[in-house]
């Protein structure tokens, strides 16, 4: 069942939200073991707030759009009093005092927090192979990585630990993690989900997003989620976007870009694989077949976007990363002084991907580097917002590729950063420019395993984006993606 | 306002001062969350999530902070431009975030100046916004840092909004930077942005030093002097460092540029240990913070409610009252106390402006003196002036009139007090003469030590057997006649 | 080994950054690193002088708080997050270095 059907049969009363817990956790018992998609199973919590739920419908109060569905939370969400590690050593043993606003709104909304989902350490990376507490598996194939950095979350959902999850994007960590455990994720405008209480990782690339098994549950958490929050300077002034309402209008005249140099196109990025471009094509003749515009759009400094996002994200997340100092919370390793210990305590606190760009940010800001790399990054940014602003002259929606490949094997990409970092070339575009972008499952590649498709619109264009996903989800499942 | 003469460098040389003074704002919150801004609390009771960089948490900025910047900015005759928060890199423990969130390259307040009460004028680079930090309590070693066997971090502190005002090198003697200190300080009590109390570290200097051959350009190697907690220790650590870097060029050696500690008790300054880490302060611009944007309006509405500065009241005290008997001094004091205005008042209606100052610095130095109308006042001074009343009878009508805000006529009549008349006088003065050979003797014949004490002697009997009732200056005429004929 | 940054900077960044590295650590960064900044060559090489860096993706001005006080947290739950608490403070071994 899906969310929505879930909150409605809780709603009516016909289903119970302590039942629908139960079996969830019935499927994690079974199976997490081998996935490891969750670092903490929050049993107890979830009762109480399912116990809740039940209650309110049985007083005739209702408990919202939500309603008894089980959702997991990336665990760099706070969590008051529960365990919140960003998969990190560093934050052992820390008990945020406070909730996130995400996660306070699922509760409004009737969620049921389910646990906390694994991910590369401080969301650094794209296979969650850099977890402290080990990597989680793919649920189509466990000799697979799930993807990353939200790998915990792709997969929980893939796995049916939970219809929702919540995940965080800051290169691509909901949407390729979603494509590759084929599942549905979004990245929202930035600005459109409060960030408080996300632990941070780049301030000005980071935004949460759902993940869902359909559009329409992805569309349902978004809406719970997102909307002002006072607590945060920089989320936008309006309520969060009305999604379900709009999602079946269609495509007929909705003008749709391929965006050349990020879909296999000449004097594009390299290394997108055959099926991956072969199945991003056949959803756009999809599109078109039901009514859009297809034409090709090029966005030139896409292509510089990777490189950007190199600079920028490792120099903000080496700032926001030095707090863990060994003074306040977390792990501490003492010696004799105190800038010792903070050395010590970040030196065995901090895994090597970790390490590395906080030592690639540190670099691309400190003096006599900052104008060839991070002051370069910057304006390499208002490139890609000048090139998407022309590009969203000619169309509405660009599509994508969600990721260069199907989900590849454990240890595989782990030897070379850069190859590790490839496979976020579709996706960092849109958080350098803070625009939206959904990934829709479509078929599989060669290997069997999930593809997904990204579609991309300018700011606040939730609404169309999600329309858009809508209908290629009906192509797939009616067997047109293959 | 402290005042003293200046020391003297020696032949040849003069002083280069900058000053960076830290001020702590007066809002009921701090800067990045809604935890009191509050003076001696409990350690760690003012804090929450934001103050503490705890992980997640993130901060929205104190819009009146940003007002009482720009009002202070704006005092400083600043432009006030667009502005972005900044983050400045460093481990400390008393910083939660191990970042500071302060100014960089596009401060909310620059290019302003202060102009002090000579006339000298004091290049002001910069005002902009910062956070200050926790602060750590050092435990063992004499509570001296460097000897400390542990320390404890309170956090009350952290995220208090502060504005630096940083000078141009521009302040040539000490009695300029203490009158530019005294300057910030007056002007932050005037717009009420600040207590700017030095003792409780609301305000903080620290003080750019280097000096030079008189009549060069050069801006040698500067020390940077911290741990100052008055105006006049100041004052000292500047004599000394001075004196320190000449001492150094005289035998042909070169100061380092190093921050020094001053030690108000020993009266010298330590070179602080020196810092592991270079100043790489990667700046950038704070991500969680998004660009303060004043209009026009804005920064309009902030002109037209400022109040009138110390420096415009001095100087419209200063149009009224002859330079020649009233000094620089005694008008910054009257500002200071705020008399000004009623001195202003009084003189415009016809009251004698030497007069009204001499009462307001001698007679109302501490009282509360609201209940005198400037009407009231002038009056007082009036008949003063025409002798309806001495001067000792004008100091007691005063103090009454501090105490019920009467009229000065009335109190005067209730009080019996009419001048004594000169006639009446000059035989009471006779009289005394003759019943006091001995005083007459010195002060006739006496040094000027003797014939200053035995006229107060003479005055205060006259002053005594009359009930205060005879003009102390007919008395002294009087004197001066007699030992002259 | 490539000359995109040396040793020295590596040891000096993780300096700044108070990481410790040991000798092997050092070359592994080196190299790791050396090979991200050859692919920002594409960047370094930019002709962008005439263009304005963009730090923020949203054009948001002018966000402020009122200046009313909210509650502070207890701060025995902040402390028992604390590796080492005293006197209600946190507790740190000797601070050595001045503040900038």
């Amino acid at each position: 069942m899906t969310a929505i059907e879930l909150s409605a049969a809780v709603r009516s009363g016909e289903r119970r939200a302590v039942d629908i817990l139960d079996e969830h956790l019935a499927r994690i018992e079974e199976r997490d073991g081998e996935i490891h998609a969750f670092n903490l199973v929050t049993a107890d919590l979830a009762r109480s707030q399912a116990e809740a739920v039940d209650s309110a419908v049985a007083e005739g109060r209702d408990p919202g759009p939500l309603a008894g569905v089980p959702v997991a939370v990336k665990d760099n969400t706070c969590t008051r009093g529960i365990p919140t590690t960003c998969s990190s050593r560093i934050l052992d043993g820390w008990l945020p005092p406070y909730n996130a606003t995400v996660v306070d709104r699922l509760a409004a909304a009737g969620a049921v927090t389910i646990g906390k989902t694994n991910l590369d350490e401080f969301a650094m990376g794209s296979s969650t192979e850099n977890s402290a507490f080990g990597p989680t598996r793919n649920p189509h194939d466990t000799s697979k990585v799930p993807g990353g950095s939200s790998g915990g979350s792709a997969a929980a959902v893939a796995a049916e630990f939970a219809p929702l999850a919540i995940g965080s994007d800051t290169g691509g960590s909901i949407r390729q993690p979603a494509a590759l455990c084929g599942v549905v994720g979004a990245k929202p405008t930035y600005g459109v989900v409060s960030r408080y209480g996300l632990i941070a990782f780049a301030s000005s690339l980071d935004q949460i997003g759902p993940f869902a098994t359909t559009v329409a549950d992805a569309a349902v958490l978004l809406e719970s989620i997102g909307g002002h929050d006072p607590r945060d300077s920089t989320s936008i002034e309006a309520p969060a976007p009305s999604l379900l309402d709009v999602l079946e209008r269609g495509v007929d005249g909705l003008r749709v870009g391929v965006l050349t140099e990020l879909a296999g196109g000449p004097g594009g990025v390299e290394g997108i694989s055959p099926d991956v471009i072969a199945r991003t094509a056949q959803a756009v003749a999809a599109l078109e077949a039901a009514g859009a515009e297809v034409s090709e759009v090029s966005v030139p400094s896409a292509t510089l976007g990777l490189t950007a996002y190199y600079l920028i994200a490792p120099a903000e997340a080496s700032s926001n990363l030095s707090r863990y100092d060994g003074v306040r919370y977390g792990l501490r390793v003492d010696a004799s002084t105190t800038g010792e210990m903070n050395t010590a305590s970040r030196s065995a606190g901090f895994g090597d991907e970790v390490k590395r760009r906080i030592m690639l940010g540190t670099y691309a800001l400190s003096a006599g580097y900052y104008d060839a790399f991070y002051g370069k990054a910057l304006k390499v940014r208002t490139l890609i917002l000048r090139d998407f602003a022309v590009a969203y002259e000619k169309v509405d929606v660009l599509v994508t590729p969600t990721s260069p490949t199907t989900a590849f094997g454990f240890g595989d990409k782990t030897a070379d950063p850069m190859s590790m970092y490839v496979n976020d070339v579709c996706t960092i575009p849109s958080n350098l420019s803070g625009h939206p972008a959904i990934s829709v499952p479509f078929g599989v590649g060669d290997d069997g395993l999930p593809i997904g498709v990204q579609i991309l619109g300018p700011a606040q264009s939730e609404p169309i984006i999600f329309s858009v996903a809508a209908v290629l989800e009906d192509v797939a499942s009616k067997g047109g993606a293959r | 306002m402290t005042w003293s003469i200046e020391p003297t460098l020696p032949e040849g040389w003069e002083l280069v001062v900058g000053l960076e003074v830290h001020v702590e704002l007066a809002t009921a919150t701090k800067l990045f969350c809604g935890c009191a801004n509050r003076f001696g609390s409990e350690p760690n009771t003012n804090i929450c999530p934001v103050c503490l960089g705890l992980p997640g948490s993130l901060p929205v900025i104190n819009g009146t902070a940003v007002k009482y910047a720009m009002l202070l900015g704006r005092a400083l005759q600043c432009e006030v431009r667009p502005s972005v928060m900044a983050r400045k890199n460093y481990f400390y423990p008393d910083m939660p975030k191990d970042y500071q969130t302060t100014q960089y390259d596009q401060p909310t307040n620059s290019d302003g100046e202060l102009m002090l009460a000579d006339g000298f004028t004091v290049g002001v680079e910069r005002a902009h916004i910062e956070e200050d930090t926790g602060k750590s309590t050092h435990v063992g070693g004499g509570g001296r840092i460097n000897d400390a066997v542990h320390s404890l971090v309170d956090y009350n502190r952290a995220g208090v909004p502060l504005v630096e005002i940083v000078s141009h090198p521009c302040l040539d003697t000490i009695e300029h930077a203490k009158a530019y200190v005294s300057g910030l300080r007056d002007i932050l009590l005037a717009i009420g942005v600040s207590d700017a109390r030095m003792e409780e570290g609301s305000m903080r200097v620290d003080a750019n030093v280097s000096v030079r051959p008189v009549g060069s350009e050069e801006l040698r190697t500067r020390c940077e002097l911290k741990n100052i907690n008055s105006i006049r220790s100041m004052g000292r650590a500047i004599e000394y460092e001075a004196l320190r870097q000449i001492d150094l060029y005289s035998n042909g050696e070169s100061p380092r540029q190093e921050t020094r500690h001053w030690d108000e008790a020993a009266g010298r300054s330590t070179p602080g240990r020196s810092k592991e880490d270079a100043d790489d302060y990667r700046y950038f611009q704070e991500p969680d913070l998004v660009p303060l944007v004043p209009s026009a309006a804005e920064v309009a509405a902030i002109d037209d409610a400022m109040p009138a500065l110390p420096s415009a009241r001095r100087s419209a005290l200063r149009q009224l009252v002859p330079a020649v008997s009233v000094s620089v001094e005694v008008i910054a004091t009257l500002v200071d106390r705020g008399q000004d205005e009623l001195a202003i008042a009084a003189i415009g209606k016809g009251a004698d402006p030497e007069k009204v100052v001499t009462r307001l610095q001698h007679d109302l130095a501490v009282d509360d003196f609201s209940k005198i109308t400037a009407g009231a006042f002038a009056d007082l001074i009036r008949m003063e002036t025409s002798g309806e009343l001495t001067a000792t009878q004008a100091k007691q009508v005063l103090s009454e009139m501090v105490e019920t805000g009467g009229e000065p006529r009335p109190i005067a009549e209730s009080r019996g007090f009419e001048a004594m008349p000169t006639d009446d006088l000059a035989g009471l003065v006779d009289q005394l003469i003759a019943d006091h050979p001995e005083e007459w003797s010195r002060f006739v014949g006496g040094d000027d030590g003797d014939r200053k004490k035995m006229q107060g002697f003479f005055t205060g009997q006259i002053m005594s057997s009359t009930k205060g009732q005879a003009d102390g200056r007919a008395v002294a005429d009087l004197l001066a006649q007699r030992s002259a004929g | 080994m490539s000359d995109r940054i040396t040793r020295d900077e590596v040891i000096h960044v993780a300096r700044l950054a108070r990481l410790e590295l040991a000798p092997d650590e050092v070359d592994a960064f080196t190299e790791q690193l050396a090979r991200v900044l050859e692919h920002a060559a594409d960047v370094e090489s930019l002709e962008v002088d005439d263009v304005a860096p963009t730090s923020h993706p949203l054009p948001l001005a002018n966000v402020y708080r009122a200046d009313e006080v909210t509650p502070s947290i207890d701060r025995d739950e902040v402390l028992a997050q604390a590796p080492f608490a005293e006197d209600h403070m946190f507790r740190v071994p000797p601070v050595l270095g001045e503040e900038p």
